[in-house]
């Protein structure tokens, strides 16, 4: 892959929510739950990382917590070698004119007291309150027509239409701006199979176009593996295994990422023969007592003593495929 | 209202007509003129209305001045006639009925109105405030308005009128100041479920700042409730003012209102002159039936899925 520039960096990135204690009168340590403990990853311009992983193991915390709309504990998130966790709340507003935000539910995302076309000026109406009234109308004309919706459409009302008509209302506003990075967040799971693939496919589209970076949530492998450059494998708020697109679903390091890529059904593909021996059992742990050392070890099948004890790195036995197993080179013959 | 303001914007787009959208305030209209007991109410409401404002144009007398010629006998040439021109009769001192019915609707209305006013204007942004800033601030102005509440507030606003003598204005700031507390509170319970929306989300990622998105995409979306309640406060200040009127303590001669001119009306009754009691009676219960069957409509126009 050719070296391009970063363009959002994270480091260490550590998303705490008390939930108990710490009061005024309490006497307890304060308790937390530990959304996102940790994760670090590079974007650079122009590619898509996929960020896939369980309900509730942090990706779309993960999501807030870059564009700062949960606070957070620890580590830092670099925009183009700016940290944004520590800039006020003024010059982040300015930065939001480049990071754009695509919401799960199409519908919930939209005003309904809002026409289509005050819903996507409105990015414009906040960056640049002095546009004029015909150059805004004019922007969010081009835009409307590149996501394909019908310019006649400007005055209707978000109860009007379809999920992935809604959907395509919610990337146009996260257009509008010509942002940098747009966050994904689960932007395809609350719609139909065939609609996901036109919204997704628009997706690429637009990224090829604009060279834009995409960061992708989703809990849909296939979905993830269409789109993205590199995918990043979370388990209760700790990265697991990041690789590129490609090799992780080839070489999937992590029992996790097996155990995942193997409950993905395929017509064309026979299921894996040892497909048995890589299902995972039980819950996602309780994020309140998360399991001492590997977070993975009360599901992993391959689980030994020290994985009890020492809570595995992230390794980069490969080059670009980093994994946190004690016993990832076992599990790559294995 | 506010959502067609973007229709003639974009004619311009060659071939294609624009679309009008249909909005959620025009689908509740159409739910609302299926409603027949809240048409008819609000078509007599705009006749009440109208008799308020123009009214006085009808009366044959002014509501000051004294009929001589049936001041001795009252309960017979005070009662309703066209050839005296005393069309709801005369009171007990011989003024026209009809432009002091006139002129208490003018102040029942007036009270009802503005403290309703007051209700949602104040209460609308307190409760939207407390309940978007959320954390210690919303508990510290939720509980002011606890504590606002448990005084009885009839008590101290006759305490106010008086010791500072019966006014207009004493009577509107008085009833203004209470109704709004509730109002805040219902305000503030709807913020809290519209805050965790994703399109509030949405807003926060654009970087619209705090106080534009309360007015641009919490309080539109609760001006449904608003208008209920505020239909329903209505009768409720008029009432009061009604309540304050009857114990003596409201507004002033030869101002009037209706509780007013019940209190008159009942308190000679026993002479025989029904009509003193009936003409205000009639015009306050039709007028009080009339924005709770309005306000009943707008609720199911407005919240369909409350039904």
């Amino acid at each position: 892959m050719k070296q391009s520039e970063t363009l959002l960096s994270v480091e260490d990135v550590k998303v705490y929510f008390k939930y108990a204690g710490g009061g005024l009168f309490s006497q307890s340590e304060p308790q937390y739950i530990k959304a996102v403990d940790g994760i670090s990853f590079d974007i650079k311009r122009g590619e898509t990382l996929g960020i896939v992983g369980e309900s509730g193991c942090g990706k779309s915390t993960l999501a807030r917590a870059v564009i700062r709309m949960v606070p957070i504990h620890a580590g830092r998130v670099l925009w183009m070698g700016q940290d944004l966790v520590s800039l006020s709340t003024d010059d982040m507003r300015g930065k939001r004119k480049d990071l754009q935000m695509i919401f799960q539910d199409p519908l919930a995302s939209l005003n309904p007291r809002m026409t289509l076309g005050q819903i996507i000026s409105e990015p414009l109406k906040t960056h640049f309150p002095k546009m004029p009234k015909t150059e805004m109308r004019e922007r969010v004309a081009k835009v409307m027509a590149r996501v394909g919706l019908l310019p006649n459409m400007v005055n209707r009302y978000p109860h009007e239409f379809s999920g992935g008509q809604c959907q395509r209302i919610g990337i146009a506003r996260a257009l509008i701006l010509e942002p940098k990075l747009i966050i994904c967040d689960e932007p395809v799971s609350a719609l139909d199979v065939s609609i996901q693939a036109q919204v997704i496919n628009l997706l690429m589209d637009i990224q090829k176009e604009m060279n834009l970076s995409l960061m992708f949530i989703a809990h849909d492998l296939s979905v993830v593996q269409h789109i993205s450059t590199r995918v990043m494998v979370l388990y209760l708020g700790n990265v697991v295994e990041i690789a590129d697109a490609d090799d992780l679903y080839e070489n999937p390091s992590h029992p996790y990422t097996r155990a995942l890529i193997a409950a993905v059904p395929d017509v064309d593909r026979p299921a894996p023969a040892d497909r048995e021996n890589m299902m995972i059992d039980g819950e996602l742990p309780s994020p309140l007592s998360p399991p001492s050392g590997c977070p993975f070890r009360t599901r992993c099948p391959k689980a030994q003593a020290i994985c009890t004890e020492e809570k595995p790195p992230l390794l980069e036995p490969a080059a670009g495929h980093s994994v946190a197993c004690h016993f990832h080179t076992v599990a790559q013959v294995g | 209202m506010t959502n067609v303001s973007m229709t003639n914007s974009t004619d311009t787009q060659g071939d294609v007509a624009n679309t009008k959208g249909r909005s959620l305030w025009q689908d509740a209209r159409r739910r609302f003129l299926q409603n027949r007991a809240a048409v008819v109410s609000l078509i007599v409401l705009m006749g009440v209305c109208l008799i308020a404002l123009f009214g006085p144009l009808l009366a044959a007398w002014d509501n000051e001045t004294v009929d001589w010629n049936v001041l001795g006998d009252i309960a017979t040439l005070g009662a309703p006639s066209l050839s005296n021109g005393h069309y709801f009769g005369t009171d007990e001192l011989g003024r026209d009925l009809y432009s002091r019915v006139v002129q208490g609707t003018q102040v029942s209305l007036m009270v009802g109105i503005v403290g309703s006013t007051i209700a949602v204007i104040l209460g609308t942004l307190y409760g939207a405030t407390a309940g978007y800033v959320g954390g210690k601030t919303d508990n510290i102005m939720m509980r002011i308005v606890d504590i606002l509440m448990s005084i009885p507030y009839m008590f101290v606003l006759i305490l106010l009128l008086v010791v500072f003598g019966r006014s207009m204005w004493l009577l509107f700031v008085g009833v203004g100041m209470i109704s709004w507390l509730e109002m805040s509170r219902i305000v503030r319970g709807q913020t809290l479920t519209l805050k965790s929306k994703e399109y509030v989300d949405a807003a926060l990622s654009i970087g619209v700042k705090h106080h534009v998105i309360v007015l641009r995409h919490i309080i539109p979306n609760l001006l449904g409730v608003i208008v209920i309640y505020a239909t329903l406060l209505v009768p409720q200040m008029i009432l009061t003012e009604s309540f304050i009127s009857f114990l003596g303590l409201g507004v002033q001669e030869p101002n009037t209102s209706w509780g007013a001119l019940i209190s008159e009306g009942a308190s000679t009754l026993q002479y025989g002159t029904y009509w003193q009691l009936l003409f205000p009676l009639a015009f306050f219960v039709i007028t009080l039936f009339c924005f709770f069957f309005i306000g009943d409509g707008l609720r199911d126009a407005l919240d369909p899925k409350d039904r």
